[in-house]
């Protein structure tokens, strides 16, 4: 099957500000792909133009195969998007809102939409200006929930729910996710939630795509970080390329050390003769922090 | 109280740009109107003879009020009597601009956590407004003074507009605190203008027949303040009494203000049904529960202005006949219709202009649920752009078309010729089109500048307002799509009016398709 997404060299210009700078995004049709970023780094027009709601200035984008611009609505009846700072009509309860945007996408599971209130604990008779942000994410959520669609788009839709509720989102997606039926862009910048649900992830920074693979793919990229106590002295460890941040003193090392790099390290330890040894596993944390703080990467 | 000083400060900041806008712009009216009338009239008795056939015009009273003498600072005051109305709009705005729009958008909160006390936010906002009216005040009086008209009217008359502004500040203090919202809080404060206006109206032109209905004119602001009649009696205490009342209105916004929580109202909070009804699934569906409310409050307010209109129809027809001299110089004025077309012609003017302000906003309200997300979530479903701002345009076409059609079906029916009055009324339709076409063009072609949409309307006013006064070119007339309104229903101007409007919203829903959403 073709993929649910595949955009390549996406630009975007607001003005001076360059939003997206040549994002690629290949989402495959039945994944959850976890779509991460810093704030600002350009998820949500991304996301936008993915909708047709705003138009590129460059670079191509498919969507469940159609074009997203001149087949947005057609494309709109197989999918459900979650916008990230929703807000609805204060006059309209929560149950009027699941229920129009329901319809209008072209119909409503009942059954699911009653299990999901009763998860979520929303109480659908209160009007839009009384819901606190987490309640209105909520509404959204059971929405698109319990819509039959094929394409989840959700944009950082844990942002205002309480610890409780996002255990409760991680695991109505799990099960979506053993259903196998449904695929879901999920743009996040909570890397527990995305290392939990997700299969594959890409991420952005700055408009552009710095990152993308599965979670053990991610996992390779980043170091592990090793101390040891040598009983002689260490030849040639800092000439090994991707070997980083090296320090030496009174017989102990400590560096931080690419995948690939690891073996010529230890070897080069072990030839010395270790008296002891901590390694650190590589965190996707560290990895994270490194695009966040914007870093070059290796 | 405490940190008022400062809030009042950011509040003076913030308006830098608006504020000396409408103090300068309408301090500055009375002069206007002062030079035009030194133009058009270059002796004596030509502005005696006009002042005498002004009072005894029905529509000119309605519109502006009564007119007592014929002095030119008189007719000034007469002239500007629509301005007490522009005043009002612009203090309850600015009021409810740093109260409760604030507070929906959460700075209050953030605001009040800090060293401010809980009046702080109001007392600041109220006090930026009586700032503004009273700046403009003294514009009136030291430019009529710098004219050479008595300085005891030209005060008083500053002080007229400056009092205006106080007591609907103190109405939009009380407003603030009524709704939850800052949309039903202007809603509330817009509605209590419009009341006064339109029992100003009516006791005004009661006190021209039987005079049975004259004591309307006292149950509003707008119609008090106007009995100080500057440059005529002089008489202050009218102005006392508007002090008194916008005090207690500021005091008894204050006092609400203890009475409920932040980010609440005192109207609401009550539950709704857990699921939608049949009708809401579709875009037109979700238009009409977005809109009904104003189309239905709007429908009333025009019922009951036409009633006002049709009662007061046939003292005034019996007013003219009874002086024919008067009844001679009204038919030349008013074109060759007979004296009750003349009035329901003006009538149907002012409500044309008045009702263009409801296409506006109902029109805008595509731009608003742009800006704050709903459309987001809409259109990220099976609706599309077209069928988005389209649901929303057909509100702003029927609902004045319906408004309207109430205001003239009751006018004609209490005065007993619903033909003519019914057909001089829905002439003003297509021109009320236009502006809602313009108001879609800018929010397709030029989203940022949507609220221009406000200052075409103002200007259409101002053209109505002053244009004939000031002898403007033909051209600058033709610019208001009610200079092309004919007095009953021709084909050829509603046709060609009409199919600009929809050129225009046509265009601007083709560019909203286009555009980003949103932006
Ligand atoms: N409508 C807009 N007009 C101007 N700039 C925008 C607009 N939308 C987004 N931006 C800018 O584009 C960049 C990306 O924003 P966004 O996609 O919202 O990031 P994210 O969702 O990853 O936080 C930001 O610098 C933001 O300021
Ligand atoms: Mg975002």
């Amino acid at each position: 099957m073709a993929d649910a997404i595949d955009a390549e060299g996406l630009i975007k210009r607001f003005g001076a500000v360059t939003a997206l700078d040549g994002l690629d995004l290949t989402v495959r049709t039945g994944e959850v792909h976890g779509f991460l970023g810093p704030n600002g780094a350009g998820k949500t027009t991304t996301i936008r133009v993915l909708l047709g709601l705003m138009r590129a200035d460059g670079g191509s984008a498919r969507l469940l195969d159609g074009d997203p611009w001149a087949d947005a609505t057609a494309l709109h009846r197989r999918l459900a998007y979650v916008p990230g700072d929703v807000t609805f009509w204060p006059n309209l309860t929560g149950g009027e809102v699941i229920d129009l945007l329901g319809r209008l996408r072209g119909g409503l599971d009942t059954a699911r939409r009653k299990r999901l209130i009763e998860r979520f604990e929303l109480d659908p008779r209160k009007k839009g200006r009384a819901y606190s942000k987490g309640n209105r994410q909520k509404v959204a959520l059971i929405a698109a929930l319990a819509s039959d669609v094929e394409l989840l788009i959700l944009d950082e839709p844990t942002s205002g729910l309480d610890p409780l509720m996002e255990e409760v989102f991680r695991e109505t997606i799990l099960e979506e996710k053993r259903r196998g039926d449904r695929t879901v862009l999920l743009s996040s910048h909570i890397l527990s939630e995305v290392e939990a649900l997700c299969d594959r992830l890409t991420i952005i920074r700055a408009g552009r795509t710095v990152e993308t693979g599965t979670l053990d793919d991610l996992r390779h990229l980043t170091r592990t970080t090793i101390r040891a106590e040598l009983t002689g002295p260490v030849n040639g460890l800092a000439g090994i390329a991707g070997v980083h941040d090296l320090t030496t003193a009174d017989g102990r090392v400590s560096f931080d050390v690419d995948a690939d790099a690891l073996e010529p390290a230890l070897k080069s330890l072990v030839a010395a003769g270790v008296r002891s040894l901590v390694s650190q596993p590589p965190s996707l944390e560290e990895l994270f922090l490194r695009h966040y703080t914007g870093e070059p990467v290796r | 109280m405490t940190g008022t000083g400062q809030l009042l400060r950011l509040v003076l900041r913030r308006d830098r740009g608006v504020m000396p806008l409408w103090v300068f712009g309408i301090g500055i009216l009375p002069l206007v109107y002062l030079q035009g009338f030194d133009t058009l009239f270059t002796t004596a008795p030509e502005r005696i003879a006009y002042a005498r056939v002004s009072a005894a015009n029905t529509g000119f009273v309605a519109l502006y009020g009564p007119l007592h003498g014929d002095s030119v600072g008189e007719l000034v005051v007469w002239r500007g009597g629509f301005v007490p109305v522009m005043i009002a709009l612009a203090a309850l705005l600015t009021v409810l601009r740093h109260t409760r729009a604030d507070e929906e958008a959460g700075r209050t909160e953030l605001i009040r956590a800090g060293v401010t006390g809980r009046f702080a936010p109001l007392a600041a906002a109220v006090l930026a407004t009586v700032l503004g009216c009273t700046v403009m005040g003294v514009i009136v009086a030291v430019t009529l003074i710098g004219q050479g008209l008595p300085a005891a009217g030209a005060v008083a008359l500053g002080a007229v507009f400056a009092g205006s502004g106080w007591v609907f500040a103190g109405v939009g203090a009380v407003a603030a605190q009524i709704s939850d919202s800052a949309r039903g809080g202007r809603t509330i404060a817009v509605l209590v203008l419009g009341v006064s206006y339109v029992l100003r109206l009516g006791g005004d032109i009661s006190a021209m027949g039987d005079g049975r209905l004259d004591w309307l004119s006292w149950l509003s602001p707008l119609g008090w303040v106007q009995r100080v009649f500057p440059f005529g009696a002089d008489d202050w205490w009218p102005l006392a009494l508007t002090v008194v009342v916008a005090a207690a209105a500021v005091g008894g916004g204050a006092f609400l203000l203890t009475r409920r929580d932040i980010g609440g109202g005192l109207l609401a909070g009550r539950l709704g049904p857990a699921t939608a009804s049949a009708a809401l699934g579709s875009p037109l569906g979700l238009a009409w529960r977005l809109h009904r409310g104003l189309l239905f409050g709007w429908t009333a307010g025009f019922a009951a202005l036409g009633l006002i209109f049709g009662g007061v129809g046939s003292s005034v027809v019996q007013l003219a006949e009874d002086s024919p001299g008067v009844s001679e110089m009204f038919t030349r004025i008013g074109g060759t219709e007979a004296i009750s077309g003349a009035y329901f012609t003006t009538a149907a003017q002012l409500s044309g202009l008045i009702i263009a302000c409801y296409a506006v906003q109902a029109a805008l309200r595509i731009r608003d649920e742009e800006q704050n997300g709903h459309a987001e979530a809409l259109l990220g479903t099976d609706v599309s752009r077209w069928a988005w701002g389209f649901g929303h345009l057909v509100f702003a076409l029927i609902g004045p078309a319906v408004a309207l059609f109430a205001e003239g079906l009751l006018a004609g029916l209490t005065f007993g010729d619903l033909g003519q009055v019914l057909e001089t009324t829905m002439a003003q339709v297509p021109a009320v089109w236009v502006l809602a076409g313009v108001t879609v063009l800018l929010i397709g072609a030029v989203p940022k500048l949507s609220a221009a949409a406000w200052a075409v309307t103002a200007t259409a006013l101002l053209i109505m307002l002053v244009g004939p006064l000031l002898r403007v070119d033909q051209w600058v007339l033709d610019l208001s799509p009610f200079t092309h309104v004919s007095h009953g229903l021709t084909v050829a101007p509603m046709l060609s009016l009409t199919l600009i409007a929809a050129v225009l919203g046509g265009a601007g829903l083709f560019a909203l398709r286009r555009r980003d959403v949103p932006v």
